[in-house]
């Protein structure tokens, strides 16, 4: 009995004179564990994050040092903004005529100088493009703080008379400008009638194919909102039906052509039904018609 | 017999869940020292197809990821001694492996190199009529075998079907599927101590590991030790360990004998400290540096100082010739090796075809065992280390490793056991079938 009262005395007294090399219950469970590899990834992973969380979040949770944090943020961000590297000193307008430009710095209120980022080039390019005169607006920021604009101004192309005034249209019959404000433009084809800035394309292929007659041609009207009429001068018209305008009106160029028929005394070339063109005669040669009709009849009998 | 399915079983589950979890440690406990290794098995090992290539391919289907060995404490003659040694050194292998693996392991599967084992050779004969064998046949066969009286406090630890017969056929080692008539089996028995057992069981379980099998060291070493043709032809492996030393013999892949001797090492490093008057730390330093069982003539003049810490220094001082250690180890040596031929008589080596003997365990590396080895045992004498495995450190490749090696084989590849088979339906106990028909009738 004496070796186990002994042994277990040397166990008691393990870590005094000779210590075990042996671990211990508690430490061989506690490296067990340890090496198990969830709790591994709990500890080296999970913990850090929840502490980290926390520690965030506790610091958060008073108003005024989110506050303070926020405030240095933003005082930062607005030193970094602020420096000259990114300031914007002025505006290039190109491709614009001076009146365009005027208008252009007039919808732009910017302040010279201005940090490049607080400029939202997006915007400020539909804002210039929402300007009448303006086809196409390109807008980038040159090294050296120049806000570089180009800009495809809108070239008018016919004068569109119509219940509230006179306007300049462009080729696709968007608005440029009242005809009042540009001068008179009387070299450019005149259209008129409901609607007709809508049709402006088919407008210029008439125009166009119109353009054996010269001179004589006064412009287009549209009519009923629906289709054209071809106004000369010695008020002639040529109507033209709603489809097919173009070939009726090459059609009656054609006739032109072959028999003079707009130089004759004719007041309407009537093309609506493609079928059955009439023509209609004025006054004078209507009345002169019956004259030489009955002249024959007479001489017939 | 039921009692011992359902343990066993229970094992065998256990080890499937092991290989399932993919980690499990390998627990060689001996008397001088307690080796842990921590396999990691990774799915199922591609195995090259081919001639030569056979049950050795088992090893590339898994990988030695720690290994610690340390001191044993608390093991006398392979067994538990006392409890809180053994277990502390037992955590402290394990910690160690653990620690060098990375990972925890739950399950262990152990050996038992002491416990008295004792061989038994069963056979047993049913008639099937004529038909083909099927698993339930051998199951039957097996259960047919004829078990002797094991014994007071006796448990079975290994049975395992080495040879069937079918109708004067002999010699077939899978008779399923097969037409016959008359299925008999050869059935190796071993048996073991049931307290030294289930003592080792208990410290494992004390160390939070569950048990994944359990196997005879001596059986271990062999399989590890023997290589591939002399397990086919017959050889024995004689495990020189530190407390006792295992005798197994093998013939055409079967282990079919296993005892021990309880001499080893450890006894002639006894010796050496009680001839000399020296401490056992001492003995066993001037046994491993100095040791030898043959003495030449230069060995007389080679002085070894014996030490010592008694203070005294005439006593401390003193040098003894290495031919008078020689004359020490040696009968020691002598009388260990004439006990496992005296096994080896016993068992009937002598009337094996092939008398190959492999010597391997730690007191194999005595030099010139080789030759005092072939004039007690026969000329056919080899010193043997365990096979190479995939990640066993170096300085785990030496011959006291055998059996710690033998286990990682078995742990991959186990020899099938009586228990593998179905139970046959005749000796379910008749309660338990009613108890089982109940269920059927309440659950359905």
């Amino acid at each position: 009995m004496r070796s186990v009262i002994s042994l277990r005395r040397r166990e008691r007294r393990a870590g005094a004179d000779r210590p075990d090399y042996a671990p211990s219950r508690l430490a061989y469970r506690a490296e067990r564990l340890w090496l198990t590899p969830s709790v591994r990834r709990i500890v080296r992973i999970g913990l850090p994050l929840v502490l980290l969380g926390g520690a965030l979040g506790g610091y958060f949770a008073d108003t005024g040092r989110r506050e303070a944090v926020i405030a240095e943020i933003s005082e930062m961000r607005s030193a970094f903004e602020g420096r000259p590297e990114f300031a914007v000193n002025l505006m290039s307008i190109d491709g614009a005529s001076p009146a365009v430009a005027a208008e252009i710095r007039d919808v732009l209120p910017l302040h010279f100088p201005v940090s490049s980022f607080d400029l939202d080039l997006e915007a400020m390019r539909q804002t210039v493009r929402g300007l009448d005169a303006v086809a196409e607006a390109a807008l980038r920021i040159r090294p050296g703080g120049v806000l570089e604009l180009r800009v495809v101004e809108r070239v008018p192309a016919l004068i569109w008379k119509h219940a509230a005034g006179v306007d300049l249209i462009d080729a696709s019959g968007a608005f440029v400008a009242p005809l009042a404000m540009r001068g008179g433009q009387a070299d450019l084809p005149l259209i008129a009638g409901e609607g007709a800035a809508d049709h402006a394309g088919e407008a210029m292929a008439l125009l166009a194919a119109a353009r054996p007659l010269g001179a004589r041609v006064l412009g287009l009207v549209r009519i009923g909102a629906r289709r054209w009429d071809v106004v000369l001068d010695r008020e002639q018209r040529i109507l033209l039906p709603e489809t097919g305008a173009v070939e009726a009106l090459r059609r009656a160029l054609a006739l032109n052509a072959a028999q003079d028929m707009l130089e004759r005394d004719v007041a309407t070339v009537d093309l609506r039904n493609p079928q059955r063109p009439t023509l209609r005669l004025s006054q004078d040669a209507l009345a002169e018609y019956h004259r030489i009709t009955t002249l024959n009849t007479r001489a017939g009998q | 017999m039921i009692e011992l399915y359902q343990s066993q079983r229970a094992m065998r589950a256990m080890r499937k869940a092991a290989m399932q979890r993919g980690v499990v440690a390998i627990l060689d406990i001996g008397t001088s020292k307690v080796a842990c290794l921590v396999l990691r098995f990774d799915g199922a090992p591609e195995v090259p197809e081919g001639e030569g290539v056979g049950s050795l391919a088992g090893q590339a289907g898994f990988r030695v990821i720690g290994a610690a060995t340390t001191r044993s404490r608390g093991v006398r003659f392979g067994e538990i001694e006392a409890m809180g040694e053994a277990e502390r050194a037992i955590r402290t292998a394990i910690q160690a492996a653990q620690k060098m693996a990375g990972i925890r392991v739950d399950h262990a599967i152990a050996c038992l190199s002491g416990a008295r084992p004792r061989s038994y050779g069963l056979e047993g004969r049913v008639d099937i009529g004529g038909g083909e064998v099927r698993e339930q046949d051998v199951a039957r066969v097996l259960a047919a075998c004829e078990v002797p009286d094991l014994g007071e406090g006796r448990e079975v630890l290994h049975a395992q079907p080495i040879n069937f017969a079918l109708d004067h056929r002999s010699g077939l080692s899978d008779p399923r599927g097969q037409i016959g008539q008359d299925l008999a089996t050869d059935m190796h028995m071993l048996t073991v101590d049931a307290t030294a057992m289930r003592n080792l069981a208990h410290c494992i379980k004390r160390c939070d590991l569950e048990l994944a099998g359990i196997a005879s060291a001596s059986y271990m070493s062999g399989v590890s030790a023997l290589v591939e043709d002399e397990q086919e032809l017959g050889a024995a492996c004689i495990d020189l360990g530190g407390g006792t030393t295992g005798v197994s013999i093998f013939i055409r892949k079967h282990m079919i004998f296993a005892d021990t001797v309880r001499l080893g090492g450890d006894h002639v490093t006894s010796d050496i400290s009680l001839g000399l008057g020296i401490p056992m730390a001492n003995a066993e330093r001037i046994k491993t540096f100095y040791g030898g069982v043959v003495a030449t003539g230069m060995d007389d003049r080679e002085m070894i100082e014996i030490g010592g810490e008694t203070g005294d220094w005439e006593l401390d001082r003193r040098t003894v010739s290495r031919a008078e250690l020689i004359g020490i180890i040696r009968p020691r040596v002598e009388e260990i090796l004439e006990e496992a031929r005296a096994r080896l008589d016993a068992a009937g080596f002598d009337h094996l075809p092939s008398q190959q003997i492999v010597l391997t365990g730690g007191a194999s590396q005595l030099p010139g065992i080789d030759s005092l080895a072939a004039r007690i045992l026969g000329q056919q004498v080899r010193m043997g280390r365990p096979l190479r495995v995939q990640g066993l450190p170096q300085a785990a490749t030496g011959p006291g490793f055998a059996g710690a090696v033998g286990l990682t084989l078995f742990a991959a590849h186990p020899q099938d056991e009586w228990w593998d088979f179905e139970i046959p339906m005749e000796s379910y106990p008749a309660r338990s079938l009613k108890r089982a028909m109940r269920w059927v009738r309440e659950n359905w």
